[in-house]
């Protein structure tokens, strides 16, 4: 066979080229022919083909992300955007990176390994940053809990997160489940990973040092996911279409283990000039990405790869996204080390390249130059497109169409809520999920957030939370997206955490169609505006397009992490009620707003008219007089309200620990019960009179709802429910409907691979 | 007190057994799979974790490492080894505990706060509870499920091998509810739950599981 060199591109012109195969467009073609002078070669066009597409170059969002970086500055943030991941400054001389990602289309084509290696995959952009991960998060969303398919989708999907992440001793602390028709074609897996590291020890995507050594290491390439990104990420799913499984990586969660440890050995060793992950678009993006950084050029020697398949091409190991495997730059000197501490863990690691004084990524295989490109072009000048963007024709209709306001039976709504797939017990779930390992887990799902303890000595820690409620967004995602952040950020407060800083996944539909761009321009706009009156920083995040089949877009789901800082995890603050006797304290104001909520899903199958107010003043009031509280010790729990509003929030804070309440409310009941104001928290306290107090003087509003205690919650002269009948609907929705994990089953998973 | 703790290529909770050994008032000595010899130690706890990514079965090619050989002759000596969960797994693999591991019944992975019922309080590592003692200590594992030919199940049984039982419900189908069995001279424990993570009222369900690691410091010095 032919190889495709660079000297022959320059004497074939005309040549035939698959540019739109590989997911090009003409112009994009055109462009890539403009900057170098002639026609790419097979590998080139690779290379470009997989850099170029939405997933890698964020063509079609990029204009509106800068958004972000108009930000103020903030004194916690270390490393902005751009790199693998965002550094945070929590005090005490760590750091923090933290990151989501999407791993939508993978976990609709192959559930287990889609999950699974959407978890390896934000391990290791964390890893390169120079940390030790230290826990994970998900944020899944699949079609209606009754449809035949997401009995399929849903238990691979969480089998693959926990079976890779509990494979790498990474402990879940949280995240969150919902279900809507839209996501039926289109089901949502975004994967957060947090890690933590001292300051001096952050690290950078770039080759520098002529001379210096190009060294792969991690799992052998294989013709596992080619085009992932290009092919299956960035573009809509098509009924027609061929089947898209070999798009799709395969995980190897021990491989990644050894990878994690070995990197941390060779950090502290500090072996490395420059590192970065191989995840999507493979090879090409690790080396135009890491020449492009640094101040020379690149040469590979492309035959020298190790393969799981002696029968790729080039151009397949390119494009390869093989899972578990990082590229480094090192010293010639610690090149020996290097590879000793691989050895020591079973790593592979193979010198494959070296940093040269030019400005070119040039690629040989077997002695030919099959690669000459100025890596800036595949790596950041990608094409950007300002795409049209036009309001939703139907919105107008839809904010017209206002919500019921009245409940007509408020026991059966309230069971129906809370027994509703998106507001009942998760533990189906996060049962599959190790929440235990490495001992610093303080808080976990199912409470509001996620919190780790960090040092051991000062019991300084990080909480972390995942919103990305999407009825909101698809009312108004200008307004959702900033409600998104809101309850983010209330839900890491309510652990006595101080909210430091944010990052997100945007999932939308596809960015062709002008009402998607007008979704997703409208989120960016609002998420920044948040974070302004907030005064946190975005520190990174993840956009993922194409979410749709056919014409039907996935409501916008921008999905907002808010990341806390504590500084003594033993003040931490739980959601559940654990004595009796104790007062129950409503902070913050109720106004009766249905519109997006769960009742009006829920009990009258509506989605219309406007969603809550928002008020990030009032939000900011809350979360500091939380703080203080947690700080003064002066609350026993604390949950947010949000989805089902104060009927959830009660349902989950008595199954916890079985302490029932009897509260009174005045006014509207079914608003008093059901509405979903922001700024808003359930505390139960000993000393009233105290929490009282510092609710006035931080202006927040604060209503006495009764005490703690009996079996029952009993909503005076309104409902009675026993908390055994409140246990046995809430706790049984997802039993149900995936198996009751008592039972013995005879058929493994689809998909499953076995773990322990 | 000198308590080893092994890390295997795949081990996630050596560092949570390294910290449960601290807290009780051990001193935690780190060994390496690929060691042969065996440093001096007074006890060596073999952690959780996917050692070998589980491949063949889980704990088998882990047992076979070099410093197995070591830690089985040092058994064999009567040097007390606790297994934990894929510790366990390579205890039953490296022969020094009867029965084994497989996957639990239901298919799934489960991480739960489990009650256990305490079967034996005067082995090496169990002396600091009370015979029949329900103590909390998590649960994580998708291959717990314990099983044995029934007539070894009896003879286990009648031999009195069973530590713990587990209470209120099973976790993964294990036989006869079985958790935790130990060696003839009651020096080699093995079980499925997570003593090490229930040494903290912070971080676990309960501080129950520091009981496995201060009974046997306690034997060390009355010894």
């Amino acid at each position: 066979m032919t190889v495709d060199t660079v000297t022959r591109a320059g004497e074939t012109p005309d040549e035939e080229q698959p540019w739109r195969e590989l997911g090009l467009r003409a112009e994009e073609y055109a462009r890539i022919r403009e900057i170098l002078g002639r026609r790419p070669t097979t590998a080139e066009l690779a290379m470009y083909s997989v850099m170029w597409s939405e997933h890698c170059s964020y063509k079609s969002s990029k204009v509106h992300l800068r958004t972000f970086g108009d930000l103020p500055k903030s004194e916690a943030l270390l490393v902005g955007m751009g790199e693998n991941a965002g550094v945070v400054d929590v005090g005490d001389g760590y750091a923090v990176t933290f990151k989501v990602e999407s791993h939508n289309h993978p976990s609709y084509v192959e559930p287990y390994q889609g999950a699974a290696t959407g978890v390896g995959g934000i391990v290791r952009d964390i890893l390169t940053m120079g940390a030790r991960p230290v826990a994970v998060m998900d944020s899944l969303r699949f079609g209606r809990a009754d449809a035949p398919d997401t009995a399929r989708v849903l238990p691979g999907v969480v089998a693959g997160v926990g079976g890779y992440g509990n494979c790498l001793g990474l402990p879940n602390i949280g995240g969150e489940i919902l279900f809507d028709d839209c996501y039926l074609g289109n089901p949502l897996v975004n994967a957060l990973c947090v890690g933590v590291m001292k300051h001096s020890d952050v690290r950078l995507a770039k080759a520098e040092g002529v001379g210096n050594k190009v060294v792969l290491f991690g799992a052998r390439t294989g013709g596992d996911g080619i085009g992932g990104v290009s092919v299956l990420a960035s573009e809509t799913f098509d009924a027609d279409g061929p089947a898209k499984r070999p798009s799709v990586q395969v995980g190897d969660p021990f491989t990644e283990k050894l990878l994690i440890e070995a990197c941390l050995e060779i950090f502290a060793a500090d072996l490395v000039t420059g590192i970065q992950d191989l995840g999507g678009a493979g090879l090409s993006c690790a080396t135009s990405e890491l020449a492009a950084a640094g101040s020379g050029g690149m040469r590979i020697d492309l035959e020298t790869v190790p393969l799981r398949d002696s029968t790729l091409t080039a151009a397949e190991i390119l494009m390869s996204e093989s899972q578990e495997r990082m590229c480094a730059i090192v010293e010639p000197a610690k090149v020996e080390e290097f590879l000793a501490v691989c050895a020591k863990w079973d790593v592979l690691a193979t010198v494959i390249g070296e940093v040269t004084d030019g400005d070119r990524l040039l690629i040989d295989w077997h002695g030919e130059r099959i690669v000459d490109v100025p890596p800036r072009t595949v790596a950041h000048d990608g094409p950007v497109y300002e795409r049209p963007y036009s309001r939703p024709a139907d919105l107008d209709a839809l904010q017209a169409d206002l919500p019921p306001v009245e409940s007509t039976d408020l026991r059966a709504d309230w069971l129906a809520v809370v027994g509703s797939p998106d507001g009942c017990d998760k533990s189906w779930v996060t049962e599959q999920y190790d929440r235990y390992v490495q001992g610093n887990t303080v808080l976990a799902q199912p409470e509001d957030a996620g919190l780790v303890r960090i040092d051991e000595t000062s019991n300084r820690g990080i909480a972390l939370a995942l919103d990305g409620n999407a009825r909101f967004a698809r009312l108004d995602p200008y307004t959702g997206a900033q409600l998104n952040l809101a309850e983010a950020y209330r839900n890491v407060a309510v652990s006595g955490a101080v909210p430091l800083a944010v990052t997100n996944c945007l999932n939308f539909g596809s960015p062709e169609e002008p009402e998607v761009m007008w979704q997703f321009a409208e989120a960016v706009r609002g998420l920044a505006d948040g974070c302004r009156a907030l005064g946190l920083p975005v520190t990174g995040g993840n956009v993922s397009l194409y979410n749709q089949t056919g014409d039907v877009p996935i409501n916008p789901t921008p999905v907002i992490g808010v990341l806390g800082v504590h500084a003594d995890v033993r003040t931490r603050v739980g959601g559940g009620w654990r004595a009796a006797g104790e007062t129950l304290l409503l902070l913050g104001d109720t106004r009766p707003e249905f519109g997006g909520s769960a009742w009006a899903s829920v009990v009258h199958g509506h989605l219309g008219g406007l969603p809550p107010q928002l008020d990030l003043d009032a939000e900011r009031a809350l979360a500091e007089l939380l703080a203080g509280l947690a700080a003064d010790g002066a609350v026993t729990s604390a949950h947010d309200l949000s989805d089902g509003g104060l009927a959830q929030a009660l349902t989950e804070s008595a199954l916890r620990y079985g302490v029932g309440a009897t509260v009174r409310v005045e006014g509207d009941p079914t608003a008093a019960l059901f509405a979903e104001s922001v700024a808003r928290a359930v505390v139960t306290t000993t000393d009233a009179a105290a929490v009282r107090a510092a609710a006035e003087a931080a202006g927040v509003p604060v209503t006495e709802l009764g005490t703690t205690g009996g079996d029952a919650l009993v909503v005076e002269g309104l409902v009675e429910l026993p908390l055994t009948e409140l246990r046995t609907t809430w706790t049984r929705t997802l039993p149900d409907l995936f198996g009751h994990p008592e039972d013995a089953v005879g058929a493994v998973p689809t998909g499953a691979v076995p773990t322990s | 007190m000198r308590i080893g703790v092994v890390t295997f290529p795949g081990s996630l909770d050596d560092v949570d057994a390294a910290r449960a050994v601290r807290l009780a008032g051990g001193e935690v000595v780190p060994l390496w799979h690929a060691d042969a010899e065996l440093p001096a130690v007074d006890a060596v706890v073999l952690p959780g974790g996917f050692s070998y990514g589980d491949y063949l079965r889980a704990g088998a090619i882990a047992a076979r490492q070099p410093l197995m050989r070591a830690v089985v002759d040092r058994a064999h000596a009567g040097m007390p080894v606790l297994g934990i969960c894929n510790g366990f797994q390579v205890l039953c693999e490296a022969g020094l505990l009867p029965g084994a591991l497989t996957r639990n019944s239901h298919l799934h992975f489960r991480n739960r706060d489990q009650a256990l019922r305490v079967e034996r309080a005067d082995t090496a590592w169990t002396s600091s509870y009370a015979q029949g003692q329900t103590i909390t200590v998590p649960v994580k594992n998708g291959e717990g499920r314990y099983v044995a030919a029934d007539a070894d199940l009896d003879r286990i049984e009648g031999e009195g091998r069973v530590v713990v039982r587990y209470a209120g419900g099973n976790p993964n189908g294990s036989s006869r509810d079985i958790a935790g069995v130990t060696s003839a001279d009651g020096r080699v424990v093995g079980l499925m739950p997570h003593p090490e993570h229930a040494v903290e009222e912070l971080t676990g369900p309960s501080v129950d599981g520091l009981g496995f690691f201060t009974s046997v410091l306690q034997g060390a010095l009355s010894a």
